[in-house]
């Protein structure tokens, strides 16, 4: 082929590229691997980390749970891994189908009119869902809960912060553990932005902070980190809600150190055309037969460029299709059963922790699967012996992000976590 | 060649999940509650529970789930069947290697916020990686953070905002044009208004390159803060006064951002770094072979100078003797722009990729790249308009411009492709050239496949001339026709709702 290009050599492809930017070597990274070499590096590193084989109580917006074994079978075919953006939809009505289906999904489990088909995952869903709510309403001011999880904050602080955006941090009532402070809502709030079950797991009484909020003329935009609690929590959208994200990894998607995980993102019917993200809609073609396209991209960058909804172009399509699986094995009876076995898992643990001499449960308001428990020393202390001497890894210490909770720390207890497990918890936070 | 419709196949039909529902089935198995239940009515009071039992929720068997799946997959086009010739997006062979190390249990099952001393691995693997790419693009300082290619642009921007904010103090705010060429990507000036700048365009000369005169006026005309410039650029082809280019901005008192949406024309070859560019984000989706999985997910790296480093997103991955560690302490980071570390499972698969090919075949998979599309370039041109001469490096540009005579435009040309067996190539894309055709083969295709998809090419220029209704028509294979995009956008049905027997009948 060199030759028929006329070309002598493969470094005459190059020749429009000075010499002088040339690397001119190879690359100082490794010899090539064969495949067994790759696999034992690769399981010499994960080896290492000891943690993904130990009972583990963290939380704290990523969790534990089980995961019908066809999910991640169906997600391994070709026609949907190794595809791109459906942008011909008479080749990807595969994807386009299935993005409908999550899209409705999110909406019959969040209560919303409608759903976008995903978003990196839940920080990055609320960053976009303050932009949003200022285009929606005019106005710049932000009011956040600081029950709300700390890197999602952070997360929208960094997408605001070089916009017109004012971000209002408001607490939580000491005794209940949900949001207080609300006095902070005024006319010139965009949004009031709360999460629920919130940072500490506490459920909020959503509906009266949708009234709050829309008492000022502003949205309420309802977080929820723990999906799996939409199997049994009333619905953001039922509540009141404008803006409803979240992080959908609790369906059926692995840990991953992280990701990738999924942002939810959904609202109302009349915001529409303000929302970020692609959206897919129902098409016919002209023998009237039924099909899905990407639509509304007039909201999107490759069309409004610097004006456009957001700058988001490849989404999480694969790991909404991994969602969307889950959701369908799972189905009506299954999305309630396991919402309900966490709820009681949770509770049994929290009842044990809570007799525990010098153990309490600071807040009051009811929680879903994660609970805040204080110690009678620094959390740190107490969950690094139940670590060395139980083997179990017992929760989350919130100084990391609350400095006046040096003592406190956060359980999360999902369906996966063993009675025997839950126990030697138990035991082991009584011995610290 | 001749074309044969596709013969009818059970999976023509299948409906939506919902319109296969049947009351009382299920598709998994959770263990039995193995605690002492409380009344649920103790732990949630009902009125903050649910009360409509998740009405319209579908309820099916697994096989139900299976089939439904299986049965809609075989509407995709994917790269496992063929060539998938999008410029610009780097559709190349998904290793199932990849997908297998990125499954092992030690990644998969562990939490972000385990304990730094039990997360040892991951860490590793993460600083591998960075230190791979740094080597690879000339940029000490990387972030492995951003979720996708726009999140990268909107960290890259950002860390130029920060270094000048620092630099010039309350002077900055009178630094805000960011320069984009009007051929870059729609995400570039998208990200380029979250970090608060306005953008300018860059004309592009007739040799589809940077206009240097244009370039030098924009700089004079002051307050440029930065270049956001893909290379090779959108058209395919190496942006030779790149050094130039450079030199211009940092004389104006700007930084270069570099889109490395095409960096699978340069691994191994060239270093941005070694350009002159300041920081570019890559996609490990794209030069790294993570799959595009219809969409997403992707994972889109921040590597910039050390001059910048200081100003990458929290928290970083560093080494200390032989232990890896978070640090959080970074004063003058741009902050989070993800919860936790990014699409940890993508970087796994992009250092697979790497640690597979090692120095030699990342540099061999560049030149196949380039010699792939060269050779459409060259195999192509006396059919299809190219709008530039200059030698094209891992994607080809054609226009439309031969065949609108007789009423054929790019669009139906794509859609022809089909009908031979092709993915059509990424379409009107870049807006400078009129209908555009951006041709990317990418290096995961043969002699063999390049030739048939010339063929299918040229027979369409033919039918254009002879039988153009046969091209305006198309596809003709495909389950369903071209769908009223029109419509779609003017009435949105965005989700199902069970009274909407108006939705119609699945083709």
């Amino acid at each position: 082929m060199l030759s028929m290009l006329g070309l002598g050599s493969a470094s005459e492809l190059f020749r429009t590229i000075p010499q002088d930017v040339q690397l001119g070597r190879e690359l100082k990274i490794t010899d090539p691997l064969a495949e067994p070499e790759v696999i034992a590096a690769m399981e010499e590193m994960a080896a290492r980390n000891t943690a993904a084989t130990k009972p583990s109580f963290l939380g704290a917006g990523v969790y534990s749970h089980y995961s019908p074994t066809i999910v991640d079978h169906l997600i391994q075919r070709s026609e949907f891994f190794t595809s791109y953006t459906p942008y011909q939809p008479e080749i990807s009505q595969g994807t386009l189908q299935y993005i409908f289906e999550f899209q409705t999904l999110v909406c019959q489990l969040t209560g919303m009119e409608v759903a976008n088909a995903s978003m990196y995952d839940g920080s990055t869903a609320m960053a976009e869902a303050y932009l949003m709510a200022q285009r929606v309403t005019r106005r710049d001011k932000i009011v956040v809960a600081k029950s709300v999880h700390p890197e999602y904050r952070d997360v929208a602080v960094t997408y605001a912060q070089h916009g017109d955006t004012e971000i209002i941090e408001i607490g939580y009532d000491e005794a209940t553990g949900r949001v207080s402070g609300l006095e902070a809502l005024d006319d010139k709030t965009a949004a009031l932005v709360v999460q629920s079950p919130n940072f500490f797991g506490c459920v909020e009484d959503v509906k009266s902070l949708a009234d709050a909020a829309h008492a000022v003329g502003a949205l309420l935009i309802v977080t929820v980190t723990e999906a799996i609690s939409l199997g049994l929590l009333k619905t953001p959208g039922e509540c009141g809600a404008d803006i409803v994200v979240g992080e959908g990894q609790s369906f059926g998607i692995p840990m991953s150190f992280g990701g990738p995980h999924l942002g939810l993102f959904a609202t109302r019917e009349k915001y529409v055309r303000s929302m970020p993200g692609r959206l897919c809609g129902v098409a016919y073609d002209k023998d009237g037969n039924r099909g899905f396209v990407l639509t509304l991209s007039t909201r999107e960058q490759h069309i409004r460029r610097e004006k456009a909804t957001s700058n988001i172009c490849t989404n999480q399509g694969l790991i909404a299709l991994a969602a969307t699986i889950y959701m369908e094995a799972m189905g009506k009876k299954g999305m309630q059963e396991v919402a309900e076995q966490n709820a009681q898992k949770a509770a049994y643990a929290k009842r044990q922790i809570a007799a525990i001499d010098g153990f309490s449960i600071p807040f009051s308001a009811p929680t879903f699967n994660e609970f805040l428990v204080r110690g009678p020393r620094p959390a740190t202390e107490i969950l690094e012996k139940v670590r060395t001497e139980s083997g179990v890894i017992g929760g989350l210490a919130i100084s990391k992000y609350y400095d006046d909770h040096a003592n406190d720390f956060i359980v999360a207890v999902t369906e996966t976590a063993k009675k025997e497990h839950i126990d030697k918890l138990v035991a082991g936070v009584a011995a610290a | 060649m001749s074309i044969t419709k596709v013969t009818q196949h059970p999976t023509q039909n299948e409906g939506l999940i919902f319109e296969r529902s049947q009351t009382g089935r299920v598709g998994y198995r959770l263990p039995k509650l193995d605690v002492e239940a409380a009344n649920i009515d103790e732990i949630i009071p009902a009125e903050l529970r649910r009360g409509d039992g998740l009405a319209d929720v579908p309820e099916v068997s697994e096989v139900d789930v299976i089939r439904h799946f299986t049965r809609i997959s075989t509407w995709n086009y994917s790269i496992d069947l063929g060539m998938y010739p999008l410029g610009s997006c780097t559709m190349k062979y998904n290793s199932r290697l990849n997908e297998k190390v990125a499954r092992i249990g030690g990644y998969t099952n562990l939490h972000p916020l385990a304990p730094e001393e039990e997360s040892q691995g991951a860490l590793e693997l993460m600083y591998r990686l960075q230190e791979d790419l740094a080597e690879i693009t000339g940029l000490p300082g990387v972030s492995l953070q951003p979720a996708a290619g726009a999140q990268g642009e909107m960290t890259g921007v950002m860390l130029i905002r920060a270094l000048l904010d620092k630099r010039d103090g309350e002077a900055s705010k009178d630094r805000r044009v960011m320069l984009i060429p009007e051929s870059a990507h729609g995400t570039n000036p998208a990200s380029a208004a979250l970090a608060g700048f306005t953008v300018k365009a860059i004309r592009a000369n007739e040799d589809g390159l940077t206009d240097m005169d244009h370039l030098r006026e924009l700089c004079d005309q002051g307050g440029v803060a930065g270049l956001m410039l893909t290379n090779p650029n959108t058209v395919g082809i190496f942006e030779t006064n790149i050094k130039e280019i450079c030199e211009t901005i940092h004389n104006a008192g700007g930084l270069v951002y570099m889109d490395g949406a095409n960096m699978n024309a340069l691994v191994g070859v060239a270093r941005p770094g070694d350009m002159g560019v300041d920081v570019i984000h890559l996609n490990l989706h794209k030069t790294f072979s993570t799959p595009h999985g219809g969409g997403g997910p992707g994972c889109g790296p921040c590597c910039c100078t050390a001059e910048l480093a200081e100003f990458l997103p929290v928290p970083r991955v560093e080494k200390t003797g032989e232990r890896y560690h978070l640090n959080y302490e970074l004063p003058n980071s741009i902050g989070r722009v993800k919860a936790f570390f990014g699409n940890f499972g993508m970087m796994i698969r992009a250092l697979s990729y790497i640690y597979t090919h090692g120095a030699e075949g990342l540099r061999e998979a560049t030149e196949t790249a380039v010699l792939n599309a060269r050779y459409v370039a060259h195999e192509l041109k006396d059919t299809y308009h190219m709008p530039f001469e200059a030698d094209c490096m891992h994607e080809a540009v054609f226009s439309h411009k031969h065949q609108t005579a007789a009423g054929v435009h790019t669009l139906d040309i794509a859609k022809r492709l089909i009908d031979y067996g092709f993915h059509p190539p990424t379409i009107y894309f870049p807006l400078v050239v009129e209908g555009a055709m951006l041709i990317e083969p990418t290096e995961s295709v043969g002699r063999a496949d390049l030739d048939a998809f010339v063929d299918a090419m040229k027979h369409i220029d033919r039918e254009a001339r002879e039988t153009p209704e046969l091209v305006l028509g198309a596809p003709h294979s495909t389950r369903i026709g071209r769908l009223d995009e029109a419509t779609a956008a003017r009435r949105p049905v965005l989700r199902w709702r069970p009274d909407m027997e108006s939705l119609g009948k699945s083709a």
